[in-house]
């Protein structure tokens, strides 16, 4: 049913942290390995050797460059995959009820085998989370590992997000958003979680944590600029050098 | 956004299909006899056309009647419900047209206003788009009516009609181009928004997820930058009014009818290419490619 709940018990999400991640792509690799070869149509490459190689994604990484007001730019890498929105637009525009919220843990799921591939849901949604298979004609979307994350035949540090799983800076944290006492909850309020285009409505459960601020460049010794300069008049070579050189036109 | 062809067709076709029903439904006095037969068959043709050529543009066509089950929510679902609705209800009145001379009220009545409502149904998918500031607007359902309404008046031969339609219609839609750019410049979503990093200072794209193309950036960061959108603008106002209401006027004979219905139908189709083409998606913001999308002034 294309309807939201009214309410979820959980919020399951992700809180990325934006001051630890490299932009090294392997939560890209990890979410294409264990999504291409677990549940679901495989995410397709088409044309994968050719000129237009293009394939679908649950995940990918944007880079963006800072420029403070003062001081140099700085570059923050940006993951982004589904923010399973408590305001899901996609998930009511869907005509066939392939899309869904889920009220026991927000995730929010394609039924492919309910799909129609009409799209319409990958145009309601302002972050570009769901993208359509090329070889399957079905619209692919973040599942949040759904059949890692409750899979008691993996060991249970596995029973998480294949992306928070693999990534190597600890980058990715996933929880439960609705708790306040959970650990995700308490980073993101710690570090003053950022919720991505809060003006679209969508009220987006993933939160990006904002880089920490860099440290000042330190004035290394204070008294420096009050001592006398090191040499007025040159001596020897470097001071013949000099004079040489300053007679020249 | 992407200017998919079959959609054009789809949202041009079927609009002037169910403008032609609703012409036909509502009228009091409808033709009845041969001619009913020739003016249902054009717009039933037109109709269903559209609304197959609708499925091309699907992944799962063979999938499609599941649409019809989330009416509750979905407008997509709802427009294959009124479509559907408008189309048998209409059969059995234009049978009583063609067959018995029989013009029934009620059904004339209920087809009109339920073919009127497909394309309302239609116009409210766009409309819903939150992410495509040109559309979630007022426009979308005054132009999608405005143009069934000339289009149906057009090609039912309602020449009085069409006289009055076509003009307001030309006034509607230029006012439409002008307040959706307005409505465009005054979206608050921007990419300080859209990464949440705006107040560190201003924000670049720096380096694209991918090298190549995506789903997303050729279904919703389109980049047409053509800049012939004031000329294509100007050509289509031309087509679909002006040369429509000259050969109207001059004096009457069933022949004219023709060229100005092609005309009208020439200059919508243009109009709807320009309605997807200039239409931009806030995705746009996280590649750093809003800008370049839609189509520049030229």
């Amino acid at each position: 049913m294309t309807s939201l709940p009214s309410h979820t018990e959980r919020s399951l999400g992700l809180v990325i942290d934006l001051d630890t991640c490299v932009g090294c792509h392997a939560c890209v690799t990890a979410c294409k390995g264990w999504n291409t070869e677990n549940y679901g149509a495989p995410l397709a490459d088409s044309d994968a050797y050719g000129p237009n190689p293009v394939g679908s994604f649950l995940n990918r990484i944007h880079s963006y460059e800072i420029q403070p007001e003062t001081g140099p730019a700085q570059v923050v890498h940006f993951p982004k995959s589904c923010l399973h929105c408590a305001d899901a637009p996609c998930v009511t525009v869907c005509p066939t009820g392939a899309s869904y919220k889920r009220a026991e843990d927000g995730i929010v799921l394609v039924n492919e085998s309910d799909c129609i591939g009409c799209g319409l849901c990958a145009w309601a949604c302002p972050y570009g989370a769901r993208e359509m298979d090329p070889e399957e004609q079905v619209m692919k979307k973040c599942t949040l590992c759904v059949d890692r994350i409750y899979n008691e035949n993996l060991p249970e540090e596995d029973r998480q997000p294949a992306c928070v799983r693999t990534c190597p800076v600890g980058a990715r944290h996933f929880g439960d958003l609705s708790d306040p006492e959970s650990d995700v909850s308490r980073l993101v309020a710690e570090r003053g979680g950022i919720e991505l285009m809060p003006e679209q409505g969508t009220a987006p459960v993933n939160r990006y944590l904002p880089p920490r601020p860099k440290d000042e460049v330190p004035e290394l010794d204070v008294l420096a600029p009050f001592l006398e300069p090191v040499a007025d008049d040159s001596k020897g070579f470097v001071g013949w050098l000099d004079r040489a050189l300053s007679r020249l036109p | 956004m992407h200017p998919a062809p079959s959609i054009i067709l789809f949202t041009t076709l079927s609009g002037i299909g169910f403008g032609m029903l609703a012409f036909l439904g509502l009228d009091a006095a409808p033709p009845k006899g041969w001619s009913a037969l020739a003016f249902l068959f054009i717009a039933f043709s037109l109709a269903v056309c559209g609304l197959l050529a609708s499925t091309f543009h699907l992944g799962h066509p063979e999938r499609a009647l599941k649409a019809f089950t989330q009416w509750r929510s979905s407008w997509l679902s709802r427009e294959a419900w009124v479509s559907l609705l408008a189309l048998s209800v209409m059969a059995p009145y234009g049978a009583g047209l063609v067959f018995l001379d029989q013009a029934w009220r009620v059904p004339g009545i209920a087809g009109g206003i339920l073919s009127l409502a497909t394309v309302y149904a239609t116009s409210m998918i766009y409309l819903q788009m939150r992410t495509v500031p040109r559309w979630n607007h007022w426009s979308p359902p005054a132009l999608f009516l405005g143009f069934a309404l000339a289009g149906g008046a057009l090609m039912t031969g309602r020449v009085s009609v069409a006289l009055w339609v076509l003009p307001v219609l030309a006034i509607v839609q230029v006012v439409a181009w002008i307040d959706q750019e307005r409505r465009e410049k005054a979206t608050d979503t921007d990419l300080a928004t859209a990464t949440g990093l705006g107040h560190f200072g201003s924000v670049r794209a720096f380096e694209s997820p991918h090298t190549g193309e995506s789903y997303l950036t050729r279904e919703m960061v389109f980049q047409v930058g053509r800049k012939h959108a004031m000329t294509l603008k100007v050509i289509s106002v031309l087509l679909f009014a002006v040369l429509p209401v000259v050969l109207l006027l001059l004096p009457f004979t069933h022949f004219l009818v023709v060229p100005a219905a092609a005309s009208h139908l020439l200059g919508a189709l243009i109009q709807r290419w320009l309605f997807f083409a200039e239409a931009r998606h806030v995705v746009a913001q996280y590649y750093g490619r809003w800008d370049m999308t839609g189509m520049r002034r030229g």
